[in-house]
């Protein structure tokens, strides 16, 4: 049955009022809180809420050129704006703390446009004359499972590492999956007090196809039976992680005496759970009879879900609801018996925000005239908890510093993720070239490099604003947000999917956004763009004096070489596939060529420019793929757009390429330094389909190295990088400044 | 057996099929790997098994116990093994015996007939228990068989695997090694207790799979009837308790089947033929599971006591349903709101616990394991597609509860389409399996 967790009369009643709330780390830009949605389960209590947060935003602009600049004049204007984004908040806090929870949101509640709160989980309605009491909102109940599936539609394609196997064993238990760009169809198994098993066939299609009685409720109503004793449904977890189930069960082994091994038997096989207690006249510890109930459950479930899985004949199969919420055991136990049932062909998948489905889906239907699904949204990394952020078998510290509050946020993205159309299988694509939460080594190494880093981050925060006098106390604030993040995936390297260094960077640029430093490079930047213009027309006018072959190789190297001209003077590269490009230059022009850019300055401006000059007098279109926001050095559309003028305004290959549209730019829709090939800007796809492009350009180390370094395309690509870190580069098999010049052409179909 | 014949015209066939070495399983059924324990719920689905069923003495164990064997063989009168006749099913929980009382003895043979063999007559046919757990089911007794030339009575003999060591112990006493009998055994204790016999009692096992057994013994016994009766019942209006009657069937062509194996643990076979068949599954949770959990719950000791209480009980003072929850239906997903939601789901609160009969807990524990076993059982017929779906075992054994329990679960959640039948000898097609194998072991030397 669903999750239906209602009831369960736990003696929770007595509601602490006692518990002040540390309210602007959990109910967060309540002030602007409108659509609240709630789904109250057996022991928990989840809210959502949409809200409007303002943070400052980096603009760039043009001053008129028809004014004659001054020298010294920088090259634009950089000003900081607000900007009002969308946000979702998600609260997830056990039931005690409803009343508390309830009083401060109306004390801080100021939007009076809402009316409706939307409500699910069976404790909905046991707290409805409460909410509606203490909140002046109507109450309005929506179906438990319909909510569900819609909650787990939409983490399923907002957040990439959503699913997970559990593999208890391994180096690390939690293995994340690549979702597959058509989420559907799937099999949601819910284990509430029973179990509900869904076929999920599309947004709005799904069946419930079967049941079982023997769910969460039985574990817990038979389990404070068998040991008599009034105990949490997370105590007799407890207990059964103790016990050994061998003393209760009758095994194969004890039926078959010894004899099992020579008949290809195991002889631990359960024949019988409980068959013991039967004959045996002796008293049985409760940790063993919790523990043998727990086998008994998770097996009969894992053994219905895989009968159903066949019928229907699916393989994906989410395992969800409070039996499972961030239980290790219970994931444990389910993923065992997945396996053995189905011998591997089908897996257990499960949920990084299982907890939350219902509120999001709950939420979802009340937000409905917003169209919620029309755009993407990214997991805030600076304002979410973090999987299994209160557990206490995991993180005991954890615990005791945020009390029992999680939480969940979501941004709403300016734009719509799409898939790079020209990747072989996106269902196989992985952005990440090294997971770190596999490889130990690398990432005490990472978390370390990070950890050195923060100084010269903060340092350079503060100093990006000079005429603020709080900037110093917020980058104190962000050092802290970024330490408090770098320890907890140092003991939970699974809290937000699989470690990355690309994670860790997307992690530092929330932080960062969270305390109003919205771009620390913007002058920086500016400065370098200006210098590098300046050099531009030299840098052309001695490439043109090259012959053919000179040239391509110093536009290469200029590439590479970003703001060193010296380095990749040295051939072979650590991987070096020059003398194939060169021999592929000698052949017909490519149509169209999408140029993933990586810094602003040298590189931009003496690099990329050159050589996209050069791909334009061959006959191939350029689109040029900047950054929607700003990362680090990275330059942004903003950006780029303001320097093609200005190249363009001096060189009239640029000049006629740009206005005939020859060369065009684009955002990528991330605001990463890395690179998600699997969520870009919509209408960058639009444009690589339309324009036929045959060869990817992927410039640096975040785009070339950390990320895409094994990505495999379905046109030619060229991934390019200086490794300027001697620990990765020695992991290359390289030394520090190694160059990587991987030129890939896909294998003929 | 049954048509000796034929049966011989089988067995050469089969001969040549096993020489041919098919899937490297020509060692024939009877020294087969016990690949798909009976009852083990844990189990793994199993392949299609074509069984070769033919004894052969050169394929069994060690050289010294294929020697003994033979010499037994030989000393077989031409046709027919020397009484007494047994077959023996050791399972988890319960020794299901069956015993050939030949009726038809002359005063010649009466004579000859030695002390300790009409002994052992006389004991197993006077009593109708024997010791303090030993029972014969009177009732089951099949009576004027004609087997193998000779015609007699079967008896239906049952005690707790317990007591396994006091039985070998009374074998040793009654000096049954000097019978020179083939002791056909088949369940898991045919092997752990394997060594026992030949140790403390000089007794030799002849040990045989028991999902052929149990497909053998049930095929025979429902071929032969119950007394001029039919084996094989159903239950008409399963859906109606009104009028849910019992009614007796012919199984005249069985085939497919889905039979499940309810014992501690539940086997769950697809059957295709007499000798092609393939485990599907089975699960953990079952007459083992009940007993288990109703001593564990109400202190009660024996499956009477259990099921004693659990016809007095209500579970829906135990399980939550569906309306505890919803108030009624829960029209969404058409569930109806007496379904049960949560087994022992009103057991979460203290105060239910605390208030709740001994009675109810039984009957809620009944109710649990028999609506599991029947929605893995529908579950495995629809993904077979087999639409009769047989249930033995001894947990069905005086269990009109669960019977009738199953018997609407089939019709209900498959609208109609799946039919569950019932066999009266419901736990002894092991044994008979068995028995029948002692009797083959003769044709064919």
């Amino acid at each position: 049955m669903a999750g239906h967790s209602s009831g369960t009369n736990r003696g929770s009643h007595s509601m602490d009022k006692s518990i002040t709330l540390p309210p602007d780390e959990i109910f967060r830009n309540l002030e602007n809180a409108k659509r609240f949605a709630i789904d109250i389960g057996g022991s928990l209590t989840k809210l959502a809420y949409y809200s409007t947060v303002q943070h400052k935003v980096a603009k760039v602009r043009s001053f008129d050129h028809s004014v004659k600049e001054a020298d010294g004049d920088p090259l634009y204007e950089i000003s900081v704006q607000e900007e009002i984004t969308a946000r979702l908040h998600f609260i997830k806090f056990e039931n005690a703390y409803i009343e508390t929870c309830l009083d401060f949101i109306k004390d801080h509640l100021v939007n009076t446009e809402t009316k409706v709160i939307k409500a699910t989980g069976g404790g909905a309605y046991k707290f409805k004359d409460l909410i509606e009491k203490k909140l002046k909102l109507k109450v309005d109940k929506e179906d438990e499972m319909s909510c569900l599936i819609k909650g787990c539609n939409f983490v399923l394609r907002n957040i990439p590492h959503e699913a997970f196997v559990y593999a208890k064993h391994a180096d690390s238990e939690f293995r994340f999956q690549t979702t597959h760009p058509d989420i559907f169809p799937y099999l949601l198994v819910n284990i509430g007090s029973g179990v509900s098993i869904v076929k999920v066939e599309s947004e709005d299609q799904f069946e419930r196809i079967g049941g079982s009685s023997i769910g969460g409720g039985t574990f817990w109503g038979l389990g404070a039976l068998l040991t008599k004793t009034k105990v949490k449904f997370d105590e007799l977890l407890q207990l059964a992680s103790k016990g050994q189930h061998t003393s209760v069960d009758m095994l194969v082994k004890d039926i078959y005496g010894g004899a099992y091994g020579s008949l290809g038997l195991t002889g631990d096989l359960i024949a019988s759970s409980f068959g013991k207690s039967a004959t045996a006249d002796k008293e049985f510890s409760k940790e063993d009879m919790a523990k043998s109930l727990l086998h008994m459950i998770s097996n009969d479930i894992g053994q219905l879900a895989c009968l159903y899985a066949r019928l229907h004949n699916l393989n994906r199969v989410y395992f969800g609801g409070f039996f499972i919420r961030g239980h290790p055991v219970t994931m444990h136990t389910i993923t065992y018996s997945i396996n053995f049932f189905t011998k591997g062909e089908v897996q257990a998948l499960f949920l990084r925000h299982e907890g939350y489905l219902g509120a999001i889906g709950a939420f979802l239907k009340g937000a409905e005239e917003d169209n919620p699904n029309q755009y993407s949204w990214g997991e805030n990394y600076a304002g979410s908890s973090g999987l299994m952020s209160v557990s206490p078998d995991l993180n005991p510290m954890q615990r005791a510093r945020s009390g029992t509050f999680d939480m969940l946020e979501m941004d709403r993205l300016e734009r719509q993720l799409v898939n790079l159309p020209l990747l072989q299988d996106p269902s196989s694509y992985i952005p990440d070239t090294m997971d770190l939460t596999e490889d130990a080594l690398a990432r005490e190494y990472w978390l370390y490099c990070f950890e050195e880093a923060l100084d010269g981050v903060v340092k350079r925060a503060i100093a990006s604003q000079p005429d603020m006098p709080e900037a110093a106390e917020r980058a104190e604030k962000f050092r802290q947000k970024y330490r408090h993040k770098l320890q907890t995936l140092r003991n939970q390297p699974f809290a937000y999917g699989s470690l990355t260094v690309r994670s860790l960077l997307d992690t530092r640029e929330h932080c960062l956004n969270e305390f109003n430093f919205p771009d620390p490079y913007s002058k920086i930047k500016q400065k370098e763009n200006d210098v590098a213009l300046r050099y531009y027309l030299k840098v052309v006018k001695s490439l043109e004096e090259l012959s053919w072959e000179q040239r391509q190789f110093a536009l290469v190297r200029g590439l590479l070489a970003g703001n060193v001209f010296d380095w990749g003077a040295k051939r072979p590269w650590l991987v070096d596939a020059y003398n194939q490009w060169i021999e592929r230059l000698k052949g017909p022009p490519h149509t169209c060529a999408l140029f993933f850019v990586d810094n602003s300055g040298i590189d931009i401006i003496l690099g990329v420019f050159p050589f996209v000059r050069e791909l334009l007098g061959r006959g191939t279109q350029v689109v040029l793929a900047s950054n929607s926001g700003p990362a680090l050095n990275d330059v942004t559309n903003g950006e780029l757009q303001i320097l093609t003028e200005r190249i363009a305004a001096m060189d009239p290959v640029i000049h006629s390429a740009f206005k005939e549209d020859r060369l065009t730019l684009v955002q990528s829709g991330s605001s990463s330094p890395c690179l998600d090939l699997s969520r870009l800007d919509k209408v960058l796809a639009t444009v690589v389909r339309e324009r036929q492009t045959d060869l990817v350009i992927i410039e640096g180390m975040g785009r070339a190295i950390h990320t895409n370094y094994y990505a495999m395309l379905s046109c030619e690509s060229l991934k390019l990088a200086v490794i300027k870190n001697s620990w990765l580069a020695e992991r290359l098999g390289g030394k520090i400044f190694s160059v990587v010049f991987k030129y890939e052409v896909p294998p003929k179909h | 057996w049954r048509n000796s014949k034929t049966s011989d015209k089988n067995n050469n066939c089969r001969l040549i099929r096993a020489s041919c070495g098919r899937n490297g399983r020509s060692k024939g059924g009877l020294q087969k790997a016990f690949r798909s324990p009976l009852g083990h719920g844990a189990g793994i689905d199993g392949l299609h098994h074509n069984h070769h069923l033919l004894y052969d003495p050169q394929a069994s164990g060690s050289p010294a116990k294929r020697c003994r064997l033979r010499r037994r063989v030989d000393s077989l009168k031409k046709n027919r093994p020397p009484f007494p006749w047994f077959g023996m099913d050791i399972g988890g929980t319960l020794v299901k015996l069956v015993y050939f009382e030949p009726k038809d003895i002359t005063a010649e043979e009466e004579q000859e007939e030695v002390e300790n063999l009409k002994s052992i007559r006389r004991y197993l046919t006077s009593n109708t228990a024997y010791g303090k757990t030993g029972i014969r089911d009177v009732h089951l007794e099949l009576r004027n068989l004609t087997i193998c030339g000779r015609t007699g009575n079967l008896h239906f003999i049952r005690f707790p695997t317990q007591a396994m060591h006091r039985f070998i112990q009374m074998g040793r006493d009654k000096n049954f090694s000097s019978l020179h009998t083939t002791l056909c055994a088949t369940g898991g204790g045919a092997y752990k207790f394997e060594n026992d016999f030949r140790t403390m009692a000089d007794l030799e096992l002849l040990k045989l799979d028991e999902l052929d057994c149990l497909i053998h013994g049930l095929l025979y016994v429902d071929s032969v009837g119950f007394n001029g009766h039919p084996e094989c019942y159903y239950f008409e209006n399963p859906s109606d308790t009104q009028n849910c009657v019992k009614k007796p069937c012919c199984l005249d062509n069985p085939f497919p089947m889905l039979l499940v194996n309810i014992g501690s643990g539940v086997s769950i076979l697809a059957v295709y033929s007499k000798d092609n068949y393939k485990r599907v599954t089975g699960t953990s949770l079952g007459g083992g599971t009940f007993l288990g959990l109703c001593c564990l719950l109400t202190g009660c000791e024996t499956f009477e006591e259990a099921l004693e209480m659990a016809s007095k009980g209500d579970s829906t003072n135990v399980d939550k349903l569906v309306k505890d929850i919803y108030g009624g239906d829960y029209e969404r997903f058409g569930l109806q709101g007496s379904a049960v939601a949560s087994s022992f789901g009103h057991m979460m609160s203290k105060d239910k616990r605390e208030s709740i009969s001994k009675e109810d807990l039984a009957r809620a524990t009944l109710v649990t394991i028999t609506n599991n076993i029947g929605s893995i059982a529908r579950m495995c017929a629809v993904n077979e597609k087999i639409e009769r779906v047989v249930f033995v075992g001894n947990f069905l054994r005086i269990n009109t509860v669960s019977t009738k329990l199953l018997a609407y679960a089939m019709d209900f959640w498959s609208k109609g389409q799946l039919r569950a039948l019932f066999l009266e000898h419901e736990g002894y097609f092991g044994a008979v399996g068995a028995f029948l194998e002692l009797l083959k072991s003769s044709e064919e030397p």
